[in-house]
């Protein structure tokens, strides 16, 4: 499969000036940008937490709300929003931290999961409408935003960022160690739920630009990277975002100059990245030698 | 119903694919496994669109697809159990191929293909002729009785980790063993109720199983159970109900069975807190 990119110049001023000719393309940019900031900072706190499959539970249910809102001729945004705030509530009950084995949440989050998506289906299907509906509510119109879209985006990225500052300390501080935060008086229970309600709030401002299935390559992968990289909060936030935002920027671009859609390339060269890192890391604590028992990783 | 053959095709195909998913499904629970299922059933949707662009049969680019995922979680996580963070990469990634092989897919030909991508997606048992059906029953089948075949150690393995491989378990094979057949089951179960609703015939019965009963024989019974009455009332309602989708049907019966199991297990955990409290005020009390 030879990847043909159609109208490359190689020179980057001229393609720079192609890639921002359009304005379908340069709102792409904005909105990629924007969803990238906020998907690389909640996405940190979300491996770290270990709720990556929460998160992609959350991302999935984007789809059955979306499609739902379509069926009942409301605002799709609405949809996307209620959905996963709808969800996060729903999750914030299932695991709750000590009421049942580790096993049964995990069931409890797929079932939630396999339930919207059935849901989903059946609107998709009462609604009888274009399967090209379908796909982009699943896979993303990176390529149809429009300038109110990205408008709203700001705000709920800059609400949510700002939250996400506000409860930022004591919430790293719950996730780092749960059970000595509780001793200390920070409210865990109230963060968890809190912090479950922003992914999903970010999950569906995202949802609607890349669908509900590439939410996920945005939230978990530049994070895990970040965090293979260094276990400090600081440095590993900047570098998270950093990643988000470089691979989006590097998959709109490829994407546009390729026939190949832009949720494969960004999916790719995150993921791509991280085996990087990954393989890196391991070959220079090999050349280090072996760590002393007990050291931090 | 059953005078129409498509609903006997459904019928047979079904009620061993949903005995294999609740089989499968327990120790999938039992062993916190859920989301490595999820990420299977993703590679399972990449494996058959991949194979319809390339124009070669879809069941082979499932299987293929789902068993190589699968043995690469396997070797690639520390005993076999790789953590979240893998998953969800490599989860990710899968994703994305499988946007990559739907694009290639429904620009390289007519309109009828878009089709092809639903069916994957959220299954097509009420299209299956009867040589497809009798193969998805047989290879259902043959993954059930390995399943029961290596039961014992794994059950053992899952419990007790320490003590089993201290009596000399291989339990590093007997989990990649467990993860290679759940591929060949997610598979199977995708041609039923679909790659993105799979999950429920998964983990819904297997939590239920697990919630209703200690025992782990007697869950596995019931989560078997749990997967087969979900399937074969989802496939009765959908047949009355015309709009319904079979694999909607299905999930939301399977979903309705854990919800239940769940709010058993949460009035019963009340109740035996309360009587706990009464319990130990009374001995208060008589000291």
């Amino acid at each position: 499969m030879a990847i043909e990119l159609a109208g490359l110049s190689w020179n980057p001023v001229s393609d720079l000036e192609q890639l921002t000719e359009f304005p379908f393309m340069v709102q792409a940019l904005e909105a990629g940008t924007i969803v990238a900031v906020m998907a690389g900072a909640i996405g940190w706190f979300m491996v770290l937490r270990r709720q990556t499959f929460a998160g992609h539970t959350l991302s999935v249910i984007a789809f059955p709300g979306a499609a739902g809102a379509t069926l009942a001729g409301l605002p799709i945004a609405l949809g996307y929003f209620g959905a996963c705030g709808m969800a996060a509530i729903a999750l914030s009950q299932v695991s709750r931290p000590g009421r049942e084995s580790p096993g049964s949440e995990s069931a409890a989050i797929g079932t939630v999961q396999a339930f919207g998506l059935g849901l989903g289906f059946l609107f998709v299907t009462l609604y009888s409408g274009q399967l090209s509906d379908l796909e982009s509510l699943l896979f993303g119109t990176f390529l149809g935003i429009t300038a109110a879209q990205v408008q709203t985006l700001f705000w709920v990225a800059l609400a949510a960022l700002a939250f996400l500052a506000v409860i930022g300390r004591p919430l790293l501080f719950a996730s780092v160690d749960g059970a000595v935060a509780r001793t200390a008086g920070v409210p865990t229970g109230a963060l968890a739920l809190a912090f479950l309600l922003l992914l999903g709030l970010a999950v569906a401002a995202t949802a609607e630009i890349t669908g509900a299935l590439l939410v996920f390559a945005l939230l978990v992968t530049p994070a895990a990277t970040a965090q293979q990289i260094t276990a400090r909060p600081g440095p590993g936030l900047a570098i998270s975002v950093a990643l988000a935002l470089s691979v989006t920027w590097l998959g709109l671009a490829i994407g546009y100059f390729s026939p190949y859609p832009v949720g494969f390339w960004v999916t790719s060269l995150s993921f791509g990245l991280y085996v990087a890192v990954r393989l890196l890391l391991g070959a220079l604590a090999r050349r280090r030698g072996p760590e002393p028992l007990g050291a931090a990783p | 119903m059953f005078a129409h053959e498509f609903m006997q095709n459904a019928y047979m195909a079904g009620t061993f694919i949903a005995l294999a998913c609740g089989l499968v499904g327990y120790f999938v629970v039992l062993r916190s496994q859920v989301f490595a299922g999820d990420a299977l059933s993703h590679a399972a949707f990449a494996g058959a669109l991949a194979a319809a662009a390339a124009g070669i049969d879809i069941r082979l680019g499932l299987f293929v697809a789902t068993v190589a995922v699968a043995a690469g979680m396997g070797l690639l996580g520390d005993r076999a159990r790789p953590d979240d963070a893998v998953i969800g990469s490599v989860f990710a990634w899968v994703l994305g191929l499988g946007a990559l092989f739907l694009s290639i897919f429904t620009n390289g030909s007519s309109g009828e293909n878009g089709t092809a991508a639903v069916r994957v997606l959220f299954g097509s048992i009420l299209g299956l002729s009867v040589a497809d059906a009798r193969l998805a029953a047989v290879i259902a089948v043959l993954a059930a009785l390995a399943l029961l075949a290596i039961a014992r150690p794994l059950l053992f393995g899952s419990l007790d980790p320490d003590v089993a491989r201290s009596l000399g378990l291989p339990l590093r094979a007997v989990g990649i063993g467990f993860f290679v057949l759940l591929a060949v089951v997610a598979a199977e179960a995708t041609q039923a109720v679909g790659a993105l609703l799979l999950l429920g015939l998964l983990a819904a019965p297997g939590g239920a199983g697990r919630l209703l009963t200690d025992n782990p024989w007697r869950g596995l019974a019931l989560s078997a159970a749990l997967a087969l009455a979900s399937m074969w009332g989802g496939l009765a309602l959908s047949y009355e109900v015309s709009s319904l989708p079979p694999s909607s049907a299905v999930v939301a019966i399977a979903g309705a069975f854990f919800a239940l199991a769940a709010l058993r297990a949460h009035l019963r955990s009340g109740f035996e807190r309360q009587q706990r409290a009464t319990a130990g005020s009374v001995s208060r009390i008589e000291a």
